[in-house]
């Protein structure tokens, strides 16, 4: 099943998984989201879009569309 | 070492490390704003005393969360280190990092040493350590990264002298790299990089490769070399993204030996901040709060400067009248010259005070949160929360909020914010609002509480907001542009803002608005003081024209000399071109007179009302109580004879005013900020056509 940051719920953390890297930007990789790290999600905003998450030590907004890109394990 | 040395400093950094307080910190007020050649961007640079003989000019580069470029800002980054004939080429940089991120931050010092320049890490809030439950082993962390490594404190002025010795020292620095990316990625292909750019460190080869853009600093042979290896995009790509997992990994293993953070400290704060500040009800509401003390603030402590500048100006001009020698000369400095610049130096105090408020908001890290709770409503008009703070901006000047779209990083996106920016209500249209609404909206309240002519002023407000809304959303349908956005934005922690800081953001934007603005303006002002002060024959004879035409009606000298003054416009380029201009703006409501301050408000708008006083001979003083307002009140259309702005016309005007693009400084800036003659004349006749059939259905609906 492909489960990525977009459908985790507010709290809830996840692993992201080993993505081809080819559907990720350069500058998602550079803010932190590798594979191996885990992820929160810790806001949604209030139109359900961007998300806030944690990753790495890094506190990031990215859209849901970016979101839905990085795949990931629920913890 | 001779005497008195120079060398240049840049400091490069992740936003919201802290870099401006250390700059500001080195530089003190040594320091200047300029912009690189052929852009806009604030280029800082200032002074610093590194020892009793060496001395820096200290650079300030765009903050960056790494070497490759996501926005225009970030551009000149990559474009500096690249170039050794740059002229900001730096003999040391200085990566300042949050010592609370310092894995992110160290990514972008990985890269950074990886150029093989004398580089210093300086770990900035190190006042925080305790606080946050960080330790770190200071030495052991020099030597993993083969580089010198200073723990400051940038707003307590700790570590600043240290961090000055260590630069002193630079041309003993290591320069070796730090990730070895050949060896872990492909090294036959980084071997064959290297063999064909000897000279060159190997990453910086290989950033030359990986960007879309062609970056300078290459002979034409490298550049082919450079083409060759470029067009393998797939093969750059993912190269690319193991390089950058690489460093993560290299920087993981090197934070293990060295760094430990307690993450349960001292994220309490924020955490509860963020649920209020970002609530699906309380976020909006104290974002509408703040912008309406905002917007006051703007109106209630802007006007008394405003007023004290304009009256300064006034006498200042009439007092030059006085000393120089009646004459051209004195014609163009008292009546081109002094205005011009009085009309650039009004709009300083509304400019200085809603950059103080964006100052506030960016530096406490609300902003970020504003951009959080808005992306998605501005992404149905076309934009993205960051263009928010462009819109706001914009109902100072279109200026500055054009030159703060340049952090958006979608250019679709950008665009579009750039192009609907001047819907806002800007502060040049209000003395046109103003004195309009006085004439033809009663001074009733309803209610008891709301001022009927206030009432009026916030919908013209709110007309602009959503005209650009509008706009935005008809554009993002129409515009094929290309170009995908990426938005990731870092939520920083709340911080008490710096007064320093703000104090010198405020002068640096005020300085860039009066800089970029105020040429324009000023250059305008007197092209139409040209045109307004000479003309063919008829006009060099007016005096004896205006003689016949009055005959024998007794005048005072002083009714005499207002009505000549009159006269002699209507003789001028400008009353020509006021009347050749009459047919086409007729269906407005408007007369020859209107369309003569409808033409000099492409300097400025607020020009309007100056005009239309010349045109109805309003002197200086308002001794007999005769005011512009109580002028254009009794100015009387000839065919109906009753007054000519009457309730349809001033509606025509305003909706005229609302939508037109009648500003050349802004056009200007349009041009050098998208590079392109296209957008600028989109926005000219685009809103000029709007504004056009806006004004025409206004007048004949209402008349």
């Amino acid at each position: 099943m492909n489960i990525s940051i977009a459908n985790l719920k507010v709290g809830e953390h996840g692993v992201i998984r080993e993505i081809s890297l080819e559907n990720i930007p350069l500058t998602l990789l550079e803010m932190g989201c590798l594979p191996g790290e885990d992820v929160e999600l810790l806001q949604i905003a209030p139109l359900k879009d961007p998300l806030y998450i944690r990753v790495n030590g890094s506190h990031l907004a990215i859209r849901k569309e970016t979101a839905s890109k990085i795949l990931i394990t629920k913890k | 070492m001779s005497n008195n040395k120079a060398i240049k400093v840049a400091l490069i950094g992740n936003p919201n490390t802290g870099k401006t307080s250390l700059f500001n910190q080195l530089t003190g007020l040594n320091q200047k704003v300029g912009n690189y050649p052929g852009i806009t961007v604030d280029k800082k640079t200032g002074i610093s005393q590194l020892s009793a003989n060496l001395t820096a000019s200290i650079i300030d580069l765009p903050g960056t969360y790494s070497i490759n470029p996501t926005t225009l800002d970030e551009n000149i980054v990559l474009k500096t280190l690249l170039n050794t004939s740059h002229t900001d080429f730096p003999d040391v940089i200085v990566v300042v990092a949050d010592i609370e991120n310092i894995k992110r931050n160290l990514l972008l010092f990985s890269q950074i040493k990886d150029l093989q320049i004398p580089t210093i890490l300086a770990l900035n809030m190190a006042d925080q350590m305790d606080k946050k439950g960080i330790k770190i082993d200071i030495d052991l962390l020099k030597k993993e990264l083969k580089s010198e490594v200073v723990l400051i404190s940038a707003r307590k002025k700790q570590g600043i002298e240290a961090l000055k010795k260590a630069i002193v020292n630079y041309d003993k620095f290591n320069l070796d790299a730090l990730a070895n990316i050949s060896d872990r990625i492909d090294a036959d292909y980084f071997r064959s990089i290297k063999q064909n750019f000897p000279d060159f460190p190997l990453y910086k080869s290989w950033l030359y490769i990986t960007q879309v853009e062609d970056f300078a600093g290459l002979t034409d042979g490298q550049k082919k070399q450079i083409k060759v290896y470029k067009k393998d995009k797939e093969k750059v790509k993912k190269y690319q993204h193991k390089e950058t997992i690489f460093r993560y990994q290299q920087i993981n293993n090197i934070l293990k030996k060295t760094y430990r953070i307690d993450r349960s400290q001292g994220t309490d704060l924020r955490s509860k901040l963020d649920k209020v500040l970002t609530h699906k009800i309380w976020g909006y509401v104290i974002f509408a709060l703040i912008l309406m003390v905002i917007f006051q603030s703007i109106f209630d402590w802007a006007s008394a400067p405003m007023d004290l500048i304009d009256q300064f100006f006034a006498n200042f001009s009439a007092k030059a009248k006085d000393i120089l020698p009646p004459g051209k000369f004195t014609s163009l400095i008292t009546e081109g010259i002094i205005p011009g610049i009085g009309g650039v130096v009004i709009f300083i105090p509304q400019i200085a005070i809603l950059f103080l408020f964006v100052a506030v908001l960016e530096e406490t890290g609300y902003m970020s949160r504003v951009v959080f709770l808005m992306d998605k409503i501005m992404r149905r008009f076309g934009m993205s929360g960051k263009s928010v703070v462009p819109l706001i901006s914009g109902t100072a000047c279109a200026i500055p909020a054009i030159m703060a779209a340049r952090n958006i990083s979608g250019w679709k996106e950008r665009l579009i914010t750039i192009l609907v920016v001047p819907f806002t209500t800007c502060s040049a249209r209000l003395p046109v609002y103003a004195i309009i609404i006085a004439l033809i909206i009663p001074q009733q309240r309803v209610f008891g509480i709301f001022g009927l002519q206030g009432l009026a002023l916030l919908a013209l407000y709110f007309v602009g907001f959503a005209s650009s809304l509008l706009s935005g959303y008809l554009l993002n349908h129409i515009l094929k542009v290309k170009g995908s956005s990426l938005f990731v934005i870092e939520m920083p922690n709340y911080k008490l803002p710096s007064l320093k800081n703000i104090f010198y953001t405020v002068i640096e934007k005020t300085k860039a608005f009066i800089y970029g603005a105020g040429k324009i303006i000023l250059a305008i002002s007197i092209v139409l003081w040209f045109l307004a002060s000479s003309g063919p024959q008829q006009f060099e004879d007016a005096e004896n024209g205006f003689k016949i035409k009055v005959g024998n009606t007794s005048l005072n000298s002083k009714q005499y000399s207002e009505q000549l003054a009159s006269y002699r416009l209507e003789q001028s380029y400008i009353g020509i071109m006021g009347k050749a201009i009459e047919p086409v703006i007729k269906p407005l409501g408007y007369d020859w007179k209107i369309g003569i301050a409808l033409i000099s408000s492409f300097a400025a708008r607020e020009v309007f009302v100056g005009t239309l006083a010349t045109i109805y001979s309003v002197g200086n003083d308002d001794e007999n109580n005769t005011t512009i307002k109580q002028r254009m009140a009794a100015e009387i259309n000839p065919k109906t004879g009753k007054p000519l702005f009457n309730f349809p016309v001033g509606m025509s005007l305003l909706v005229f005013y609302a939508f037109a693009m009648q500003c050349v400084s802004t056009l200007a800036i349009v041009k050098r900020e998208t590079n392109s003659w296209i957008w600028p004349i989109l926005q000219l006749f685009g809103m000029g056509t709007l504004a056009y059939i806006a004004s025409f259905l206004t007048y004949t609906l209402l008349s």
